[in-house]
């Protein structure tokens, strides 16, 4: 008996002896990697019975590879993912919800937008650093115009987007605001603009469409004026890939709206000052803004105790700590309300805009990313590109994305 | 009639310097662009004014540029090898060994190319990861080795032969085999070299399935590795260039190797019949 | 055993045939089949949460604005791309064949887009014609024509595209035809020569008729890599996949998009076999037609 229970107990305390090994992919960025190799040699420190693989791809396929590698149960027990992509990749089957305890702790915790990764009650992902807009503007640029001061308000965002443009007949030279319906402004439109005009883009579920109303109306041709009306500036100014942010690293955009994960870019590019401010509005109308991020989710290949080893690691990497490593290294704000209070970062000259705006900002509940994107840029383009009255155009995109809603909720 | 001659001969010059002008100047522009350091690329002048390697630099020091080289080389050079032999050899027997059913086969291997590769990546990763093929060289070399394409082009050069030619070797008592490699190989040289290129070129910039297959820096390919200069920050156009310009010399060295066995097939064809 | 000549034909064409036939097989038919099957099902990565759907897919393809778009977009490039890339190669590759000077030159010229990345030809070009700064544009306004929107307009994104496909292509085409010009035997030119034939006759009665299988195989493989044009629309439209409004979506982008961006794999294995049943038909339809048997 006792011969038996010992060896019982050695084969147990071997088998815990073994390191448990999971797998964490994300999209390669230099000082993301590093980041989490720096936190992974942390983590290990503190847990010497986990072994963390670290794997990246490249950002314009990651979905592909994550899609082809879970069905065939090789892939990663915790990956990287933008939360738009959170519904469509629950319904296929390829996150698991994380427990309950930890969408309390996302409430109490985590700035409101992260809010987003809760799909039908249960929490799929937990993120590091968020992010939102604001205005970057050159400010050489403006004070060669005589321009003192960032706009504050619309009128003077189109006053000021006038006056840097320059124009021979249809060719533009330089242009005040860099319009780009695929790059931030469909957010812009739909997340700021119908809420600063008084709308809703989509009722609390998340599940009808709302901006095809009178205010949704008039943001939606609020924003499309500013190439038809005022000519502030131009789609496909600059061709490429969000060829509006190369365009003002060029100097020859005054004014451009984007994320802040766009930061590190700008500033290695830019041979100008760098300006940075809240996205202009009515100073007695509502606030808004968009927010985004990139969350940190469970796939059903982490399985017994892998699964366990996994939410340690998941906790680990959203710690306040890890933020804060993540601030520094990276330069991605903090998911932590806490951590967003600190005066150090308000006063900061290129993060302070972005920090402000944490706590309204939203994020849209997409349920099939692209497909609801296209429907917004195809919108504008239709006015832009075709001429189609804007009445007209935001009808056909609202129908549009509902259908798509119905047929996500109603399967 | 000389001066028809020459008046000919001038007149394809011309077309030709004026048609390759349109050929080169985006690829000159490839170059250019990747000597100039990352805030001039955006400034419109075609000539770089602070002209640098440092890009080139940063590619080949401090990315694993060299290794993904290296492992796009390996990969393509033996594919390109094996898809010579098996293309030939199944082409030689479509085109010129008459046995029932031969039309059918034709097709069915053609079809082989008209699925898309990106619907088959999946059952691939599921055969490649239970044989334990994922992020290894036979991975990425096995979907190329034989192709339906390589098929098709040699069937169609093979067909152009004389009968006469094959009935010699049979008299002659060469086995069938031999009769394709001593005699039908040889005759198509031109096509060879043309399905050696294409073959080299097609794997070399081959970017879905060795996504999908390799797991580990080490094993990265070529166009996975530059895929890596784009992201949702940016596009490090300045290293796309210059990685482009780099990867693109074994392949010019492949083409000029092999086109000259394209000019030289002419005499061995021309002695023909 | 005595074996006939038929049938030592038909032994050997069973042993040559071996290993590719069982290639194909099992690393393309198979897993062909595996990702067509799928369109009969709702896509679950576990495969016993895997909805069987029957023909679902295919009926909601059937109204399917975007399937419409991408279907016509993709047939418009066929016909507007491959036969402008076989005359512009034919062309060329004659005039290769007779350029008195720099023969090797000229070749590495015409042959350098072929071998150069997709991703740094789409940006060049994205710059060549760009509206505001491009190298064309200022071309068009110096001879007087208005500039043009090209890659930005729903209109004229298509054609663009085609172009600068047909311009990377043209290497290939080139050297296939170099490939199919050498191998026409000299005897033939010199014994027309000497029965008084040349320039243009020469052209259309030996020429042409002995390039008919290399031009079959331009026509067919051209046609099918149209149909399944993916990797130049991606790298041209940039942020936009699919073009300004839908304009440029092919086919095998559509189905990029519903597999791996919305993880919806039954819906893309069904857009798949309408891709597979159009290519094989129009194939099948060029090989009957097209074909000439050569009579030497």
């Amino acid at each position: 008996m006792r011969g038996i229970s010992v060896m019982i107990l050695m084969t147990l305390s071997f088998a815990l002896a073994q390191p448990i090994t999971i797998t964490y992919w994300q999209y390669e960025f230099r000082s993301k990697v590093e980041a989490i190799d720096e936190l992974i040699r942390r983590f290990q420190e503190q847990n010497p019975g986990i072994r963390v693989v670290h794997q990246t791809f490249p950002y314009d396929a990651f979905q592909q590879k994550v899609a082809t590698s879970i069905p065939a149960g090789q892939g990663p027990d915790v990956v990287n993912l933008y939360y738009g992509w959170t519904p469509t990749w629950v319904r296929a089957g390829y996150l698991v919800p994380l427990p309950e305890e930890w969408a309390r702790r996302v409430e109490r915790e985590f700035v409101p937008m992260v809010r987003a990764a809760i799909v039908e009650g249960q929490l799929f992902g937990v993120p590091t650093a968020v992010r939102s807009l604001a205005l970057f503007y050159n400010q050489d640029l403006f004070r060669r115009n005589g321009i003192a001061t960032p706009p504050r308000t619309w009128e003077e965002f189109l006053a000021v987007g006038s006056r840097l443009t320059l124009r021979q007949g249809n060719r533009f030279t330089q242009i005040g605001y860099g319009v780009a319906p695929d790059g931030q402004d469909h957010h812009l439109v739909r997340e700021v603009l119908v809420r600063q005009f008084g709308g809703q883009p989509y009722s609390e579920d998340g599940r009808r469409v709302l901006y095809n109303s009178p205010a949704g109306l008039q943001a939606f041709s609020f924003y499309t004026d500013w190439v038809r009306r005022h000519a502030i500036g131009v789609p496909g100014f600059f061709p490429g890939n969000n060829g509006y942010r190369d365009g003002f690293i060029a100097g020859r955009i005054g004014m451009i709206i984007d994320g802040s994960f766009a930061i590190g870019t700008i500033r290695q590019g830019a041979r100008f000052n760098l300006g940075v401010a809240e996205l202009p509005r009515d100073p007695n109308g509502p606030r808004a803004n968009f927010g985004s991020f990139w969350l940190h989710g469970l796939t059903p290949l982490a399985t017994g105790p892998k699964r366990e080893a996994a939410l340690r690691f998941l906790e680990f990497i959203t710690s306040e700590e890890a933020q804060r490593y993540w601030l520094e290294k990276v330069g991605e704000l903090p998911a932590s309300r806490r951590l967003i209070q600190d005066p150090a970062l308000l006063r900061d000259p290129i993060y302070g805009p972005f920090i402000a705006s944490l706590a309204y900002a939203t994020a849209t509940p997409f349920v099939d990313e692209t497909a609801q994107r296209r429907v917004m840029v195809d919108a504008i383009n239709r006015v832009l590109l075709q001429n189609v009255d804007p009445a007209q155009s935001l009808r056909l995109a609202a129908e549009e994305e509902q259908r798509i809603l119905d047929r996500f909720w109603g399967r | 009639m000389r001066w028809r001659q020459r008046l000919g001969d001038l007149l394809t010059l011309f077309l030709l310097a004026l048609g390759g002008v349109v050929m080169v100047l985006p690829f000159l522009w490839m170059v250019l662009t990747s000597l100039k350091p990352f805030p001039e690329i955006f400034e419109l002048h075609f000539l770089p004014r602070e002209p640098t390697l440092e890009n080139y630099e940063e590619i080949l020091f401090r990315t694993g540029f060299l290794r993904w080289f290296v492992n796009s080389l390996l990969v393509a050079a033996i594919t390109t090898l094996s898809v010579l032999f098996f293309d030939s050899l199944a082409g030689y027997t479509l085109a010129r060994l008459r046995f029932p059913g031969r039309n059918l086969v034709f097709i069915l291997i053609l079809s082989t190319l008209m699925v898309p590769t990106e619907m088959l990546v999946i059952p691939w990763y599921v055969m490649s990861a239970e044989r334990g093929w994922i992020n290894t060289y036979w991975g990425l070399l096995f979907p190329g080795l034989i192709t339906a394409f390589g098929v098709f082009l040699m069937r169609q050069f093979f067909q152009t032969l004389p009968q006469d030619l094959f009935d010699a070797g049979r008299i002659d008592g060469l086995s069938e085999f031999g009769i394709f490699w001593r005699i039908g190989l040889p005759l198509v040289r031109p096509a060879l070299a043309a399905l050696g290129i294409f073959t080299f070129l097609g794997n070399w910039n081959a970017f879905l399935w060795p996504l999908i297959v390799v797991q580990t820096p080490e094993m990265r390919t070529l166009p996975v590795g530059i895929a890596l200069f784009s992201g949702e920050a940016g596009t490090a156009w300045h290293l796309i260039m210059a990685a482009s310009s780099l990867a693109v010399l074994p392949v010019l060295l492949v083409f000029i190797f092999f086109q000259r066995q394209i000019i030289e097939g002419v005499v061995l064809t021309g002695l023909k019949g | 055993m005595q074996l006939s000549l038929r049938g030592r034909e038909v032994l050997w064409a069973s042993i040559f045939l071996a290993i590719p036939l069982a290639f194909f097989l099992y690393f393309r038919i198979l897993p062909a089949f595996q990702a067509l099957y799928l369109s009969l099902y709702d896509w679950h990565v576990d495969p016993s949460q895997r909805r069987f759907v029957g023909l679902e897919h295919y009926e909601r393809l059937w109204e399917d604005p975007l399937m419409r778009r991408a279907l016509s977009n993709t047939l418009l490039y066929s016909l507007l791309g491959v036969p402008l890339q076989i005359a512009l190669g034919l062309v060329l590759a004659l005039l290769l064949q007779r350029v008195p000077v720099a023969r090797d030159f000229f070749r590495a010229v015409y042959f350098a887009p072929y071998v150069t990345p997709v991703v740094a030809v789409a940006w060049v070009w994205s710059w060549m014609l760009s509206p505001h700064f491009g190298l064309v544009n200022e071309l068009l306004v110096f001879l007087g024509i208005p500039p043009q929107p090209f890659l930005q307009s729903p209109s004229q994104a298509l054609p663009t595209v085609t172009w600068v496909v047909v311009w990377q292509n043209l290497g290939f085409q080139v050297v296939l035809f170099l490939a199919g010009l050498q191998s026409i035997p000299r005897q033939y030119y010199e014994a027309a020569r000497i029965d008084g034939a040349e320039g243009w006759r020469l052209f259309r009665h030996i020429t042409w008729p002995l390039l008919n299988p290399v031009l079959v195989f331009s026509v067919v493989i051209g046609t099918i890599g149209y149909l399944q044009l993916f990797t130049q629309v991606v790298n041209l439209n940039f942020t936009d996949q699919g073009g300004p409004l839908n304009s440029t979506l092919t086919l095998a982008l559509y189905i990029y998009q519903t597999a791996f961006l919305r993880f919806d794999l039954g819906y893309a294995a069904a857009i798949t076999v309408v891709l597979f049943v159009l290519i094989l038909a129009i194939t099948l339809f060029q090989l009957k037609f097209l074909t000439r048997r050569i009579e030497v």
